[in-house]
């Protein structure tokens, strides 16, 4: 059966993922529609950035089903570079390639990777970056460039490649304070234009804003889900009170 | 308000007043060739006694053009060890990280043996295994000792190179891995655009480092006959046999090695300083 755009662009389906001994992930299940942002919080070691990996096979899981456009995750002939085309990632270490600009950066996915014509990506990824607001800085080195200008770095080489959804594993976790809004703002406005993402984060006032569903992950599991509105107002699961009431 | 004193457990940068590791410097040179002014000096205070011959300095400065050509040899296999062993060390040492465990293991073994055989027994395997001459069709290629040694001393650093190559990689944060998996890019691109650039920059010091121990080493293959600088001084010495030059021709020796050398340690300690991590 063939993908459409009304069902789940990510369709997860009790998920399993076990690290030695240790159950990371208990069975979890959500889907994502396309255009929708979604936001993943939940206490530290419950497995939400364990969860993102999982949809791009960054690390298999051992039993459910994760289907990215109608297309198996959980397989061992899946095609995982074909599947990594569609779903971008951007992470809490940023990850630049510290020998190479910016520019560069955003580049060479697509010239290797999609093998698109040099002078063709050169002018998307100059356009990317003057939308990330960082027009002027093509030529630094991601050690020239604060925190948060780097995670907006990332965030275009991510886009360069075009991709279906975009996965945020805590993007401003690692940053200092005042650069935090320069990033969020950059994700709302990538929420806003209709890309499907998927956002890990533990700033609550940004998921309230950006998210249309908001799940809540403790110990592995799913313990509570639903519109940002009624799931801070109303939350029904004593878990997710009390974790609401530590933080907010 | 900022205090400068606190009750609170702080965590102040510290010093040890530890010196750097022990480095070659420019002193140890000058104090080489001051141990061969004095020993000439006595030498030539001795000689004096036994009239007639010629002095010291006249001595070695009659066979410095004969040493320099033994010279060019140990300079010339270096080289050519050096080639051998980084050409075939960097393949080795990625098959170390490989992600097939044959291959893997394979490569671990022959590095491990390489690198923990002396290289002086290594010498005589490839003296005595290695054929003094090669047949390939109808052409017959020689096979002279200074070539086979040089071989032998490309062994370990084969070896030492593949383990560079695997800690450089290793070196690498993890999430250089994650973030080109997750831009789709193939292992074989993400190893060639991504984690081994960055791995030249780390590599160049300790390669260098490598090199220079490699060239104080080949003076090791005088024991298996070839006609390199340390031989050559031995029979100079034998055909001279004069006791009061032994000391000051050595010394001289030395010196040549150590004016080759210190320039690539003086180039390695910058290096180093200059890749430091901030």
């Amino acid at each position: 059966m063939a993908w459409t755009p009304d069902r789940p662009l990510v369709s997860i389906k009790d998920v399993h993922k076990i690290f030695g001994n240790l159950e990371v992930l208990k069975g979890i299940t959500m889907d994502v529609m396309k255009r929708e942002v979604v936001c993943i919080i939940g206490p530290s070691g419950s497995g939400k950035s364990t969860l993102l990996r999982c949809v791009n096979a960054l690390v298999p899981i051992e039993r459910g089903s994760i289907l990215v456009e109608g297309q198996e995750v959980n397989d061992a002939k899946l095609d995982k570079l074909a599947l990594r085309r569609k779903v971008g990632m951007v992470f809490q270490q940023y990850n630049l390639f510290p020998h190479k600009t910016a520019l560069e950066n955003v580049m060479m996915a697509p010239v290797h990777v999609l093998k698109r014509d040099r002078k063709e990506v050169e002018t998307q990824a100059r356009a990317l970056i003057a939308k990330v607001r960082l027009t002027g800085k093509e030529a630094s080195y991601p050690g020239e460039l604060s925190g948060g200008q780097q995670q907006r770095i990332a965030i275009a080489r991510s886009l360069a490649m075009n991709p279906d959804v975009m996965l945020f594993d805590e993007v401003t976790a690692a940053l200092d304070p005042e650069t935090v809004k320069g990033v969020l703002v950059t994700i709302r406005e990538l929420a806003e234009d209709g890309m499907t993402c998927m956002i890990v984060t533990h700033e609550m006032g940004f998921a309230r804003e950006v998210a249309n569903r908001i799940y809540f992950t403790d110990g592995g599991v799913l313990v509570e889900h639903g519109p940002p509105k009624e799931f801070f107002a109303h939350p029904r699961d004593p878990r997710t009170k009390q974790f609401l009431d530590q933080i907010l | 308000m900022i205090v400068d004193r606190t009750d609170l457990a702080v965590l102040k940068p510290f010093r040890t007043g530890a010196r750097e590791p022990w480095r070659i410097s420019i002193w140890h040179g000058v104090a080489l060739a001051a141990a061969l002014a004095v020993a000439v000096g006595v030498g030539e205070a001795q000689a004096q006694v036994a009239a007639g011959e010629p002095g010291i300095v006249e001595t070695i400065l009659k066979w410095t053009p004969l040493l320099a050509q033994g010279f060019a040899l140990n300079i010339a296999m270096s080289f050519m060890a050096m080639a051998i062993g980084t050409v075939v060390g960097v393949p080795l040492g990625l098959a170390q990280v490989s992600l097939l465990p044959p291959v893997r293991t394979g490569s671990w073994f022959v590095t491990q043996f390489f690198r923990n055989s002396p290289w002086l027994v290594l010498l005589f395997y490839c003296m005595l295994l290695l054929p003094f001459e090669l047949r390939i069709g109808n052409t017959i290629v020689p096979l002279p000792g200074w070539l086979k040694s040089t071989i032998g001393l490309s062994l370990p650093v084969m070896a030492n190179v593949s383990e560079l190559v695997r800690g450089a990689v290793r070196s690498i944060p993890f999430g250089q891995w994650e973030a080109a998996d997750s831009l789709a890019m193939s292992r074989r691109q993400t190893l060639t655009m991504v984690i081994l650039p960055q791995c030249v920059k780390r590599m160049t010091p300790p390669w260098m480092n490598l090199y220079a121990i490699l060239t104080v080493a080949t003076p090791l293959t005088s024991v298996v006959g070839v006609s390199e600088a340390m031989t050559l001084t031995g029979d100079i010495l034998s055909s001279e046999a004069r006791t009061e030059l032994l000391v000051p021709m050595y010394l001289y020796l030395l010196l040549w090695f150590f004016i080759y050398c210190y320039p690539i340690a003086r180039a390695t300690l910058a290096l180093e300083k200059r890749f430091a991590v901030k």
